[in-house]
């Protein structure tokens, strides 16, 4: 009986972590290549494709989510170590930095604060629910930041992830064509833009344009990490 | 080797970070704060290991894969989403494009009031 074989190796499987992992990997490394078949248009960003592929997948085999993330979250880890690497470019770009520091820091506490505060404000505006739009607060930072944050101020933290990874694709879609209309042209600002509003997303985006626009935009990144982190509690206190 | 040296720095500093955050009851992450630790010994050393070198580039590089298990998350969600999806997608749109036109138009009239 080969199909009641199937379905107990089927029922092992999804299961198991491996399942999870190696269908990430895969549906990944099938998006990046359409993406560079494409010629890294930002309409197929390949985390928009993959994260499709991947739901279609997962819905068509009624695999629950918790399930699918036994295996991938030893992708989400390597989120972990790859913000202490930014530290690398960061370094690289150090001496470039030391020239701009108070723009630097200027640009990314408003951009942090008005990033969260507009969030905040326009969802309550529109309507939604006091739980969504403490979710929708910590939208601009990296992935595992963003869900502490959301987790600490009492949104839901995997609504925030998916929140995150939105507003970084909207910003590697459309951020250099933003960009663009607004005359910037110092990769030095477009980077920090990018980092400040799209978190890794943009920042992945900003390195296929130049190094440099990919170094500031990691630095953006983090150090908007930092100052969310800090700043927001109060600052929703002093919303209130 | 080269690349296990590389991405065990890395855990190093992460692990460094994320202990003082919770012994000293930082609001920062660990790894933003493992980032920093990192910065600093990086200035302090003036050059950066050829280990480390490759494992953050391997990491940066595909920086976008790493973001894929917590977007599939959005599925758990579809059913608040939908209820709110008006009120969402516009303050994403919205909120974002704002956050990038003050961020980009403050650095560039600072750099240049500075200069």
């Amino acid at each position: 009986m080969p199909s009641a074989n199937l379905t107990e190796i089927w029922v092992y499987l999804s299961a198991s972590p491996l399942l999870g992992l190696t269908i990430t990997l895969i549906a990944y490394s099938l998006a990046y290549r359409l993406y560079r078949t494409a010629r890294y248009s930002p309409l197929l960003n390949p985390v928009v494709t993959s994260v499709a592929t991947l739901i279609l997948f997962l819905s068509a085999t009624r695999t629950p989510y918790p399930a699918y993330f036994e295996g991938g979250q030893f992708v989400h880890f390597l989120l972990g170590p790859a913000t202490v690497a930014l530290a690398v470019p960061l370094y690289q770009q150090f001496a470039k930095l030391k020239t701009l520091w108070l723009p630097v820091a200027i640009a990314i506490l408003t951009g942090s604060s008005v990033g969260a505060l507009s969030a905040v404000f326009l969802a309550r505006l529109l309507g939604a629910s006091t739980q969504t739009q403490l979710s929708l607060a910590p939208k601009s930072v990296t992935t595992p930041v963003a869900m502490g944050i959301s987790e600490q101020i009492g949104g839901l933290p995997s609504l925030t992830a998916a929140l995150v990874v939105t507003t970084g694709v909207m910003g590697a879609l459309g951020g250099t064509t933003l960009l663009r209309l607004l005359r910037i042209k110092n990769d030095s600002v477009k980077g920090i833009t990018m980092g400040v509003t799209a978190h890794g997303i943009g920042t992945a985006r900003s390195f296929q344009v130049s190094s440099e626009m990919g170094a500031f935009s990691g630095l953006g990144m983090a150090l908007s990490a930092l100052t969310t982190a800090v700043m927001l509690p109060w600052l929703l206190n002093l919303m209130q | 080797m080269d690349f296990i040296n590389g991405i065990t720095l890395l855990l190093i500093y992460e692990l460094v970070g994320e202990a003082c955050t919770l012994l000293l009851r930082l609001p920062i992450p660990g790894p933003v704060l493992g980032m920093m630790f990192l910065f600093l010994t990086l200035m302090w050393r003036r050059q950066i290991p050829s280990s480390l070198n490759l494992a953050s580039e391997t990491l940066l590089g595909h920086l976008s894969l790493l973001f894929v298990p917590a977007g599939v998350g959005v599925m758990i969600h579809f059913e608040r989403i939908l209820q709110e999806s008006m009120a969402i997608s516009l303050t994403l749109l919205l909120s974002t494009i704002i956050t990038m036109t003050v961020t980009a138009t403050i650095m560039e009239v600072t750099q240049r009031l500075l200069s």
